[in-house]
């Protein structure tokens, strides 16, 4: 008799459960604007927007609580696109929230890591690889430069790298801007 | 022998200025103490390193292994020590530096153990693309695409034609030239070997007529393997850019490759007399690509001409053993006058792709600034795959990338012929370069970004789950205590409840 009433209380938590876990994963697409919104903020995560993340910016932006000058990583040119999309004037982008910075990467130092794990609870994109009592590293190609693993760090390991360009990630200049001079190549 | 030619849209009837590297044979360059070696001398992925600092390699040993399918293997082009494996200045147009190998050469030059092959067709077609792709063979045009994977027809596709590229259209390169007038029989060992990997009979030689010696050489040779069936040299209108695969394609066959097409859509492939010289010797002889022919010329070199050069071989000794004027830290082109681009560090290796270097050119344009677009529709006329060049130009100068894109940015093969014609002097395909990478670079932005969202995603519907299981396990713990409690009321009246319950 007993042992019926765990049974059915387990499975009525279990169907909960996967119910809580069906509503996150097939979660019906929100409202398109904020699809539109978030799809151009550049999905750092760092929170500078005062906002948990690029999606809460977004919603927040679709509903107009929050203007589109608020996220340093996207800049200008993120300004100018949620301008385009939204028919609203283009701002400089606002101070308080940071400045435009490159890219940047964080490295963690493996020889003073104490293996906390307390980096890899903040890391937004899960970009921190390492059990308890390990060193941790830093899979490069997923981190958004967030800074948000930087505070936690007990022992003040973790630096900010700027990302090197290579000749495959190079751009060539923009003419408007350089002094070409006529024969130059091309 | 030229009927049933096709032709192409614009295009230019330019000075050749191909004399003064004609004028005498292909040399060898002198051994380098140090060759330096880019792991990516090609398209596609970086090769991965074989060696470690320290390690003693054999001249033709192969140092690094392509990395996946679009990618190529790398050799050392002599024996010696590897010195270093790290970032070295790279020749680009960036100027920046990318991850190299560098080797102390020890002056023997010593072969590893080579395995001819004296009868291909022993081989399956299979079997050719694999030796092709250990030995490291791409595109010695210009582009630099491995080369074994267009020599692979795939089932989807029958080759009409093969297309050997003895075009050399862009003026002061000769490197084809040369290789034709003194290695035909050699180019052709290549050419029965491709026919055999593409299981194609037709072939077509396609030279311009401003290389006679280099007809007449081809045509030889060819007369001298009669079981060659139906392969022809052509001779085709000396016209700017002809040497482009798709305006040669239009030129030979009269056919046209579809916008976002490859050759192969329409039974063709098409390869650089270079790289079909190479096939040949990788085959036939055993030997990896560790060398090229690079044409060195301008007014300001004393020897210009053909030097065979190992690659690694930095370009300031390539040009000190020409006796060039240039001072340290000059800038000098590589490639052509209308493709190249303008270098000017010093110790940059010859790689896989360089084809010439030029020091000087013969008539430099005026030190003027570009004057405003006149709408003279000029370089629309020019431009051999009829883009509108004007359009382009001004929707890369607003940075409105999606209308070029609209405008076909992406077809515009960059010769140059618009710039060329410009008479207000607006540097068109700077232009379009700079709209390119900028476009490609905001494509690889947003797949980043993506990747972020969906990783974001999955680590809040992570930390959701997490915490449901938290509650779970507190739900069961309180569950448990109450049943203990239970228990212990029950306990009195009956034990049989506790122990059913065990
Ligand atoms: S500042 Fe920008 S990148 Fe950072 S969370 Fe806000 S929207 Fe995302
Ligand atoms: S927070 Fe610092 S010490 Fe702790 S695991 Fe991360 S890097 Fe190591
Ligand atoms: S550079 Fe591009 S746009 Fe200009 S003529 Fe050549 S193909 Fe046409
Ligand atoms: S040739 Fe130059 S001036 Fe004439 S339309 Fe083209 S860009 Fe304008």
């Amino acid at each position: 008799m007993f042992t019926a009433i765990v049974a059915i209380t387990l499975m009525a938590l279990i169907f909960g459960l996967l119910l809580g876990f069906a509503s996150i994963h097939f979660k019906v697409e929100g409202d398109p604007i904020v699809e539109q919104i978030d799809k151009l903020l550049p999905q750092t995560q760092c929170g500078q927007c005062s906002f948990a993340g690029c999606r809460p910016y977004a919603e927040a932006i679709a509903s107009g609580e929050a203007d589109i000058n608020r996220c340093p990583p996207g800049g200008e040119a993120t300004i100018q696109a949620l301008s385009d999309l939204l028919e609203v004037e283009v701002k400089p982008l606002d101070d308080e929230c940071g400045v435009e910075k490159p890219k940047m990467l964080a490295v963690i130092d493996e020889d003073r890591c104490i293996g906390c794990t307390l980096c890899i609870q903040a890391c937004p994109v899960d970009a921190i690889l390492g059990a308890a009592k390990q060193m941790h590293t830093v899979i490069a190609d997923e981190c958004t430069g967030c800074e948000l693993c930087l505070p936690p760090c007990p022992v003040d390991c973790i630096d900010m790298v700027e990302t090197k360009p290579n000749p495959n990630t190079w751009r060539w200049p923009d003419p408007a801007h350089v002094d070409l001079k006529i024969g130059d190549q091309p | 022998m030229t009927d049933g030619l096709g032709s192409f849209p614009g295009g230019l009837v330019l000075d050749g200025q191909k004399k003064r590297s004609t004028l005498t044979a292909i040399r060898k360059t002198p051994l380098s103490k140090k060759l330096i070696l880019p792991l990516q001398q090609h398209i596609g992925e970086p090769s991965t390193p074989l060696v470690a600092v320290g390690d003693y390699v054999l001249k033709g040993q192969k140092i690094a292994k392509a990395n996946g399918h679009v990618s190529a293997c790398l050799h050392a082009p002599s024996s010696g020590t590897i010195v270093a494996i790290d970032d070295q200045p790279v020749p680009h147009p960036s100027g920046l530096s990318a991850p190299c190998v560098t080797i102390e050469t020890d002056g023997e030059d010593r072969w590893i153990e080579r395995q001819p092959i004296h009868d291909f067709t022993a081989l399956t077609e299979h079997e050719v693309r694999q030796r092709l792709r250990d030995a490291g063979i791409v595109g010695l045009g210009g582009a630099g695409f491995p080369s074994y994977i267009k020599l692979n027809p795939g089932v989807h596709h029958h080759v009409d034609t093969l297309i050997i590229n003895g075009a050399e259209c862009e003026p002061y390169i000769t490197c084809d030239d040369m290789i034709m007038r003194e290695r035909a029989e050699g180019i052709l060992d290549g050419v029965e070997i491709m026919r055999y990997a593409l299981r194609v009979k037709h072939c077509v030689i396609a030279i311009e007529d401003n290389k006679p010696e280099a007809i007449s050489a081809m045509e030889m040779a060819l007369k001298q393997r009669p079981h060659i069936e139906d392969t022809i040299v052509t001779v085709i209108p000396t016209r700017y850019p002809t040497g482009s695969e798709k305006q040669l394609i239009q030129v030979v066959t009269n056919k046209q490759v579809p916008s976002h097409g490859l050759p192969i859509d329409i039974g063709i492939v098409c390869h650089n007399v270079g790289t079909t010289y190479a096939i040949g010797r990788a085959i036939s002889h055993g030997e990896p690509l560790i060398s090229r022919i690079v044409t060195v010329t301008g007014k300001d070199v004393k020897h210009a001409g053909n030097f065979e050069t190992l690659f690694g071989t930095p370009m300031d000794e390539l040009l000190a053993f020409c006796e060039t004027q240039r001072e340290p830290g000059q800038p000098f082109i590589l490639g052509g006058p209308m493709m190249g681009y303008n270098l000017s560090g010093d110790h940059l290796p010859v790689t896989k792709t360089a084809n010439c270097i030029i020091v000087g050119v013969d008539e430099p344009a005026p030190d003027i600034k570009p004057l405003p677009c006149i709408r003279c529709g000029e370089c629309a006329t020019a431009c051999p795959v009829s883009l509108l060049p004007q359009q382009l130009y001004w929707h890369s100068r607003a940075k409105d990338l999606d209308k070029t894109r609209e405008y076909n940015l992406f077809d515009c093969i960059e010769c140059g012929c618009c710039s060329y014609v410009c008479p207000s002097k607006i540097p068109l395909v700077h232009y379009f370069r700079f709209a390119k990478t900028e476009t490609m670079n905001q494509q690889q932005e947003r797949a980043k970004s993506d990747v972020a969202r969906i990783r974001h995603e999955n680590r809040l519907a992570r930390l959701e789950l997490e915490k449901h299981e938290k509650e779970l396990r507190h739900q069961q713990r309180k569950a448990a205590l109450a049943a203990s409690q239970a228990n212990k009321e029950n306990a009195e009246p009956s034990q049989s409840d506790s122990q059913e319950k065990k």
